[in-house]
């Protein structure tokens, strides 16, 4: 593989990492308080609210469903509105977080969820606020959970990232679809797939190291 | 006198359920003086649970007042009740303790919850984690200790905001013979050493033996009987009562013969009795007593020597075999000693007594 090679598959790494890190920042800082409502207002919960949870979950389901490259697609005004244009890596940072944010939103409940509602009752007992809750039960007691869901959410955007080559987001898969499918360079397609595994792999293992560190049971 | 610390009246909390309304508790009356352990014993779905649960408003009764130390705590606003809870500990059957926190931070929340300063923290958290014996364990988490370690941080932590109510839910029920043992020694301790006013729920009779002063028998969702520990032991009035006590204290009588009884008046055989000494009459010599005054033929077949509170209560099942007329004369002298008598009936197969 040619110097000129290499340095593009350089580039498209960092593309794919600003891509992944930032809209996966994005979408932990608007999924956790939209996981921790799901789940406060659903069902016999510390705060039910029948409307506001089905109105979420309703709208939660819509955006989990539509498949990822549409999504990009259909949101491009909003994408516009937001980053000043509809193409390049800074693009594609906006509809990657409108995805993973409802789907890490639903792991960080399904998390929260795990927590012993004996523990949240001992809590209400001591005369907690619904806010003390959450905040001295809730998200500390289901912090391995809350970092499991992360690295998941991270393992999928580094696979959505893939498309953001649909509108010119540049990154990993793009460049594997443009050299190693249109070029015919099988070398450079197993250079990014390589690549690819690698930073899923350390994504990963970096993820269990801390849910294990977290751990108490 | 001094009003009581707890006082519930006409408790009632309705469940609405797809089959229909269930009474989880119908009315319960309830007072619990200052200082006083009170035991409420009950079965499975007796309401126990559920009543623990409205004194502090985890479950929100339909009907009825809930007043602690005076105030009734079913009129508060959140805010209010939030405040008023803090006056009341719990402790858990299955500790539920905070797992991401270390036995100190488990201690201290109650009191970081109350927006206490940290300095006051510390001290509180320390004093209580002192008090049950784990001080050495401040930096361990939950996961790190045995059951029974866990279930005093529980107490710790429920006595570091100085309640005025410590209320226990089941909190033996997960723990060994032993550590049950232990546990309860420990919340005595606390009962007197901080004249702290205990309610304590159970479905063992021995729990109540070991632990408490007066004692409630909760059935159907009502409170059927109610009494000091040793009245109720030594003369339950309520048949659930009295299955309760004798499960505890009461004889295992022979199979062989529990099998083959017969009702009273119809046989001649020898009668099976169970005589119950409490107080003073334990140390009277019954037995030779009878079978010389009315020329009977005693075998004892069970006996057992209780002590509740402190107080000898015996149990003794004899066969006794005589002349009718002497036999109905000696259950009247049992009778007019005050000695809880039950005649259990005829003992028809081949026995011992008549030999």
């Amino acid at each position: 593989m040619s110097q000129a090679m290499i340095e593009l598959l350089l580039e498209a790494l960092l593309e794919t990492l600003l891509m992944v890190g930032v809209s996966g920042a994005l979408a932990t800082a608007f999924g956790l308080p939209l996981g921790v409502i799901l789940l406060v207002t659903s069902k016999g919960h510390i705060a039910e609210n029948r409307p506001v949870n089905a109105v979420l979950g309703a709208i939660v389901n819509a955006t989990r469903s539509t498949p990822f490259i549409i999504l990009m697609v259909a949101i491009i005004p909003l994408t516009r509105l937001l980053v000043g244009t509809s193409i390049g890596t800074p693009a594609a940072i906006v509809p990657l977080t409108i995805a993973a944010t409802p789907f890490v939103a639903r792991l960080f409940e399904a998390a929260m969820r795990e927590v012993d509602p004996g523990v949240i009752q001992a809590v209400q007992a001591m005369g907690a606020t619904r806010l003390q809750i959450i905040t001295k039960v809730l998200l500390p007691e289901a912090r391995p959970g809350l970092i499991a869901a992360v690295t998941v959410m991270l393992v999928s955007l580094t696979g959505y990232s893939a498309m953001a080559g649909a509108v010119g987001g540049g990154g990993l898969g793009d460049l594997g679809i443009r050299y190693g499918y249109q070029r015919f360079q099988p070398d450079v397609m197993l250079a990014v797939v390589v690549v690819l595994i690698a930073l899923v792999q350390i994504t990963q293992s970096v993820g269990d190291r801390l849910v294990r560190h977290f751990t108490r049971k | 006198m001094t009003p009581a610390m707890l006082d519930i009246v006409k408790l009632s909390k309705i469940y609405e359920t797809p089959s229909g309304r269930v009474h989880a508790l119908d009315g319960v009356d309830l007072s619990v003086a200052r200082g006083e352990i009170h035991g409420i014993i009950g079965r499975s779905g007796a309401g126990k649970s559920t009543l623990i649960r409205c004194i502090n408003l985890l479950e929100r009764p339909t009907a009825g007042k809930v007043r602690v130390d005076g105030q009734d705590l079913t009129v508060l606003p959140a805010r209010e009740l939030n405040v008023a809870r803090r006056a009341i500990g719990m402790v858990f059957q299955h500790f539920n303790l905070l797992s991401s926190r270390t036995v100190f931070d488990n201690v201290a929340l109650p009191l970081e919850i109350a927006g206490a300063p940290s300095g006051l923290i510390r001290r509180q958290a320390r004093e209580a984690l002192e008090r049950v014996g784990l001080s050495d364990k401040a930096d361990r988490y939950p996961a790190q200790l045995s059951g029974g370690q866990k279930q005093r941080v529980g107490i710790a932590r429920a006595l570091a905001g100085r309640p005025k109510v410590l209320l226990c839910d089941e909190a033996t029920s997960a723990l060994d013979p032993e550590t049950t043992v232990q546990i309860l020694d420990l919340i005595r301790q606390i009962n007197r050493d901080l004249k702290l006013t205990v309610l304590l729920i159970t479905h063992e009779m021995s729990v109540i033996r070991d632990v408490a002063d007066r004692v409630t028998v909760l059935d159907g969702g009502r409170a059927i009987e109610t009494g000091p520990v040793f009245d109720v032991f030594t003369r339950p009035q309520s048949e659930t009562a009295r299955r309760f006590v004798r499960d505890t204290v009461g004889l295992a009588l022979p199979p062989h013969l529990t099998e083959s009884l017969v009702p009273v008046g119809t046989s001649d055989r020898p009668l099976l009795l169970r005589i119950t000494f409490v107080g003073p009459a334990a140390s009277e010599p019954i037995v030779s007593a009878l079978s010389r005054r009315f020329d009977l033929d005693l075998n004892i077949v069970a006996g057992r020597i209780d002590e509740i509170q402190g107080r000898p209560f015996g149990t003794l099942a004899v066969l006794v075999d005589g002349a009718a007329p002497k036999l109905e004369a000696a259950l009247n002298y049992l009778r007019a000693r005050n000695m809880p008598v039950e005649v259990l009936g005829h003992v028809p197969s081949h026995d011992r007594a008549a030999s």
